[in-house]
């Protein structure tokens, strides 16, 4: 068996034996391994859960962090719910697409990131917020765009 | 000076915690029944810090023994801060994890609980890791963690799983849909098992208030509102961050002592006062005291304690329709009032925003807002209805304007203008160009 399947194996551990809950943890591995959620992982996820792809991928549809179409390399999630948008981050969005070339909820043609408003990331204090990668970047502002992106391509 | 009684002596560190006296209020707790420490929490009137401000005390009292009920007891603590305005528990939890597994352990002795699940947000990758360290450093002392198992489950984006019967099932490994209540978790929560959801902050003022006593901490605050309350600010203010209070105090000195006021020589145009979902309060209604009674006074709430301050540039349409589309994009879609409401508001708000409505757009707006609210399983829809409702109301010259000039008054000079929501994003993708 692979390295998955006995990663989400230790996960299903952690809960009370037919408990269900490692789907989301299970989904998660399976994302972070392959970037994204194919019909093929969704599948390799059930098996490891004795569950059904349809289940699985009925779950994963649901959750916004769940990747069902391809990504880039790197993912940027650019906060737009109301305090970081009252300072300015429709601007660090436009910078966003200006800088890579292509509108939010797309990919850059070179393939290296993915770009996506989201909803409010928790950091409303320290606007705007810019989730990379996972990690939060704080006081974003559009002049700091630039060399995200240049960060982001070099690696 | 305002107490500091969460916040204090921030160290992610075992051993400076533990230097600062850390761990101590659980020995003291260990050494008492479980009853007594529940007692403790019923004096020290802790309210529930998620929203919903239920007695924190009185909620472990209902969990029913084990000889009623012979099943194990679970402690679910949710931290799935995703209310627009609020992130305190980000804060919390990455400055003061051990003050807070030390309140789920004590939180756990009370109920008679061996297991504890942290539901944090997916998005929170930070303090996951600063909370995974902490536990980390207590494997090698296992008389602090006594019987009791701490599984930190990830969400993985998603607003309605704040609600805690969606989180239950979200931790079930299921859809993020609410539950038909009764039962309560109370009795019948995770696993069907006998269950206590706290908030973050509420189990972090657990240790706090054993260390303290009850009495005592029930000297902090203002009737009603007890202890101290970590507050969000953000929005059109100078000093963004988290501070804790003592409640009472009045919204102006928050806004303007604490956060030191709005930039760029701004007016004030309104304050939010609790997060997204709370009704907003005009500039002259912001001397008021932040607890629970004074905000009941002027019909609004404190909610999960995120206060935006919005200043002149904003237009309230618009305002609208950016917390609209937040709900429509995160109704979960199973009762049909608040799925198929948040969007029709969010439609007219639209039209209004965009100069074509009717008067009878307004009509209908506000009758929408009737439709959703209270018919829902839980306050999701609630939450855009009431505020819509409230912008109307208070705003109602601003909305006219709209229908009169065709436009909107600020013409595009507002500071929400333009600004693509996920909902749009979606919206606007090549497949829905093609479907189009």
């Amino acid at each position: 068996m692979s390295a998955l399947w006995d990663r989400i194996q230790d996960e299903r551990a952690k809960y009370p034996a037919d408990a269900g809950s490692a789907v989301l943890p299970a989904l998660r591995l399976a994302q972070d391994e392959h970037g994204w959620l194919s019909p093929d992982v969704i599948r390799e996820v059930a098996d490891a859960l004795e569950e059904t792809p349809a289940y699985v991928k009925s779950i994963a549809s649901f959750y916004d962090q769940f990747q069902l179409a391809p990504v880039g390399e790197h993912l940027v999630e650019v906060c737009t719910n109301v305090s970081c948008a009252v300072v300015g981050a429709q601007q660090v969005v436009d910078a966003f697409e200006s800088e890579l070339g292509c509108r939010a909820g797309e990919t850059s043609a070179d393939g290296k990131v993915t770009l996506r408003t989201v909803e409010c990331l928790g950091g409303c204090g320290w606007a705007t917020i810019v989730s990379v990668d996972h990690h939060y970047r704080i006081h974003v502002k559009a002049d700091n765009v630039a060399a995200i992106v240049e960060e982001l391509r070099a690696t | 000076m305002p107490p500091s009684i969460v916040l204090a002596d921030a160290t992610a560190k075992l051993a400076e915690y533990e230097g600062a006296g850390g761990y101590a209020a659980l020995a003291k707790a260990r050494a008492m029944t479980g009853e007594a420490v529940t007692e403790e929490l019923i004096a020290s009137e802790l309210r529930g810090r998620g929203g919903a401000f239920f007695p924190a005390g009185r909620k472990w009292s209902f969990v029913p023994s084990k000889d009623q009920l012979p099943k194990p007891h679970y402690l679910v603590v949710n931290a799935d801060e995703s209310e627009p305005g609020s992130f305190k528990d980000n804060e919390i939890l990455a400055r003061v994890p051990h003050r807070f597994i030390e309140g789920c352990l004590i939180t756990a002795h009370a109920i008679d609980s061996q297991h504890v699940f942290i539901y944090i947000r997916g998005e929170y990758s930070g303090p996951y890791e600063i909370l995974v360290s902490a536990l980390e450093e207590l494997k090698t002392r296992p008389e602090i963690r006594g019987d009791v198992t701490i599984v930190v489950h990830r969400g993985a984006g998603a607003y309605i799983c704040g609600e805690e019967t969606a989180l239950l099932e979200s931790l079930e490994g299921k859809r993020g849909q609410p539950r038909s209540k009764p039962p309560f978790p109370a009795v019948s929560g995770l696993y069907a098992s006998p269950t206590v959801v706290n908030n973050v902050e509420t189990i972090a003022t657990v240790a706090p208030i054993i260390a303290m006593g009850g009495a005592e901490y029930a000297k902090l605050g203002v009737p009603n509102t007890r202890g101290t309350r970590v507050v969000s600010i953000s929005g059109n203010v100078v000093n963004g961050g988290n501070y804790e209070i003592e409640p009472g105090m009045s919204i102006r000195d928050i806004v303007y002592e604490l956060g030191g006021g709005i930039p760029d020589g701004r007016g004030l145009k309104a304050v939010v006062p609790g997060g997204s979902s709370t009704v907003i309060l005009t500039s002259d209604e912001i001397d008021v005291g932040y607890d629970f009674d004074s905000l009941a006074q002027v019909r609004t709430s404190m909610g999960s304690a995120g206060i935006v301050v919005l200043d002149d540039r904003c237009c309230i349409v618009q305002l609208g329709i950016r917390w609209s589309e937040f709900y429509e994009h995160e109704s979960c879609g199973k009762c049909t009032p608040c799925r198929e409401g948040t969007r029709w508001l969010t439609a007219i708000l639209r039209k209004l925003e965009d100069g074509r409505a009717t008067q009878g757009d307004l009509d209908l707006l506000l009758d929408v807002c009737d439709r959703i609210n209270g018919k829902c399983l839980c306050p999701l829809g609630d939450s855009d209805a009431i505020i819509i409702a409230s912008y109307v109301a208070k705003f109602r010259a601003e909305f006219q304007a709209h229908i009169d000039l065709g436009a909107c008054p600020l013409g595009g000079e507002s500071s929400l203008d333009g600004v693509l929501s996920p909902i749009q994003m979606h919206t606007r993708s090549r497949v829905a160009e093609v479907a189009g």
